[in-house]
């Protein structure tokens, strides 16, 4: 599977290792929903963290969609919270 | 996947989709793809020079606050030294004020160094892919039929399309910090010159500029008179400095004074 992290590029995920980052997309959600920035943080970081250990980088000649795009690792929760209510954060 | 990143991803390939537009014939979207992905490119170059040339004169703009809040510190000890508590203190409020904000933006000004660095990474990348394309589209028109040829140009075009918003978006956000913290050095620049006058020779004084040069001023005809008077040998054993500002001037900072 391959993954986008905002900012830095696509890494190409084991199926197997999956399974792993689904657990922290509940813990990112139950943050964001609390509006808790410091539950928040340590999720990301936790979750970006995963990605990066498990994940290959896709070489940059390559051109594949993401089947998941994460926020960027200095994203805050007002950026991510903006961007989720389609605030129009990205340009077009 | 479920939830968050669901969303999140969704939202974001919709963005993504509307970036570049499409063209009726398959074939022909690869080339007009292309033209605008050049167009594209060349808008994310100028970004990020934007962003390093915004952030140099920020660089700048915090060098010249931080020139302003060692004048302010040496204005304090010279109004200390002139027997002036009063507009010493003056003097190192205004220091205060300003130096924790100025942290919090050096802070800030390092973070938007590091997020630069990376976009001139994330442009470079984004120029690889472009480049791909270029093979990529070559190849599809002259192998594929129109059918086949869909399917993979849907490929390259997402992955693309995905890249370009993804570089985009974060040009802009650190085009947009850049401009917070401008105008947040802006506002502590106005703070510093709070009280600036625009003396006669045209070059523009603070407020506690002007009362220590009319302070050392008074200081001078004291001393003067000092002298005088011991040359009548009437003179105090020590120059009463201190006594003579506060008659002289009361109006000068009279907040201080209260």
């Amino acid at each position: 599977m391959i993954v986008r992290i905002m900012g830095e590029g696509q890494y190409v995920v084991d199926d197997a290792a999956v399974a792993a980052l689904n657990a922290h997309d509940a813990t990112l959600e139950a943050a964001l929903a609390a509006r808790d920035e410091k539950a928040f943080r340590s999720a990301l970081h936790v979750l970006l963290g995963a990605v990066r250990e498990h994940g290959q980088r896709l070489p940059d000649e390559e051109l594949a969609p993401s089947e998941v795009i994460l926020p960027a690792a200095e994203a805050t929760l007002d950026e991510v919270a903006a961007l989720l209510a389609s605030d129009g954060l990205i340009p077009g | 996947m479920a939830g968050l990143f669901k969303r999140m991803t969704s939202i974001f390939k919709a963005k993504a989709n509307s970036a570049l537009d499409k063209a009726e014939d398959p074939r022909q979207t690869l080339d007009y793809s292309y033209e605008k992905q050049l167009e594209l490119l060349q808008k994310v170059r100028r970004g990020v020079a934007d962003v390093a040339t915004s952030r140099k004169r920020l660089e700048l703009q915090l060098q010249g606050l931080q020139t302003q809040a060692d004048k302010l510190e040496n204005q304090g000890k010279q109004a200390l030294a002139a027997g002036r508590e009063d507009l010493a203190r003056e003097a190192l409020t205004r220091r205060a004020a300003v130096q924790g904000q100025m942290a919090d933006l050096q802070t800030q000004l390092a973070q938007l160094q590091a997020e630069e660095e990376k976009l001139v990474i994330a442009s470079q990348r984004l120029q690889t892919k472009v480049e791909s394309f270029r093979t990529k589209k070559e190849t599809i028109k002259a192998t594929y039929t129109a059918a086949e040829a869909q399917t993979k140009i849907n490929e390259a075009f997402t992955g693309i399309s995905e890249e370009f918003s993804d570089v985009g978006l974060a040009v802009q956000r650190a085009e947009d910090k850049t401009a917070q913290m401008q105008a947040r050095a802006g506002a502590l620049d106005e703070l510093m010159a709070t009280g600036a006058l625009t003396d006669s020779s045209g070059t523009v004084k603070d407020d506690i500029t002007a009362e220590l040069e009319r302070l050392s001023s008074t200081s001078d005809v004291e001393l003067e008179l000092n002298r005088l008077k011991g040359e009548l040998g009437a003179a105090p054993a020590t120059p009463q400095i201190s006594a003579a500002p506060a008659e002289a001037a009361p109006q000068a900072t009279p907040e201080a004074q209260t």
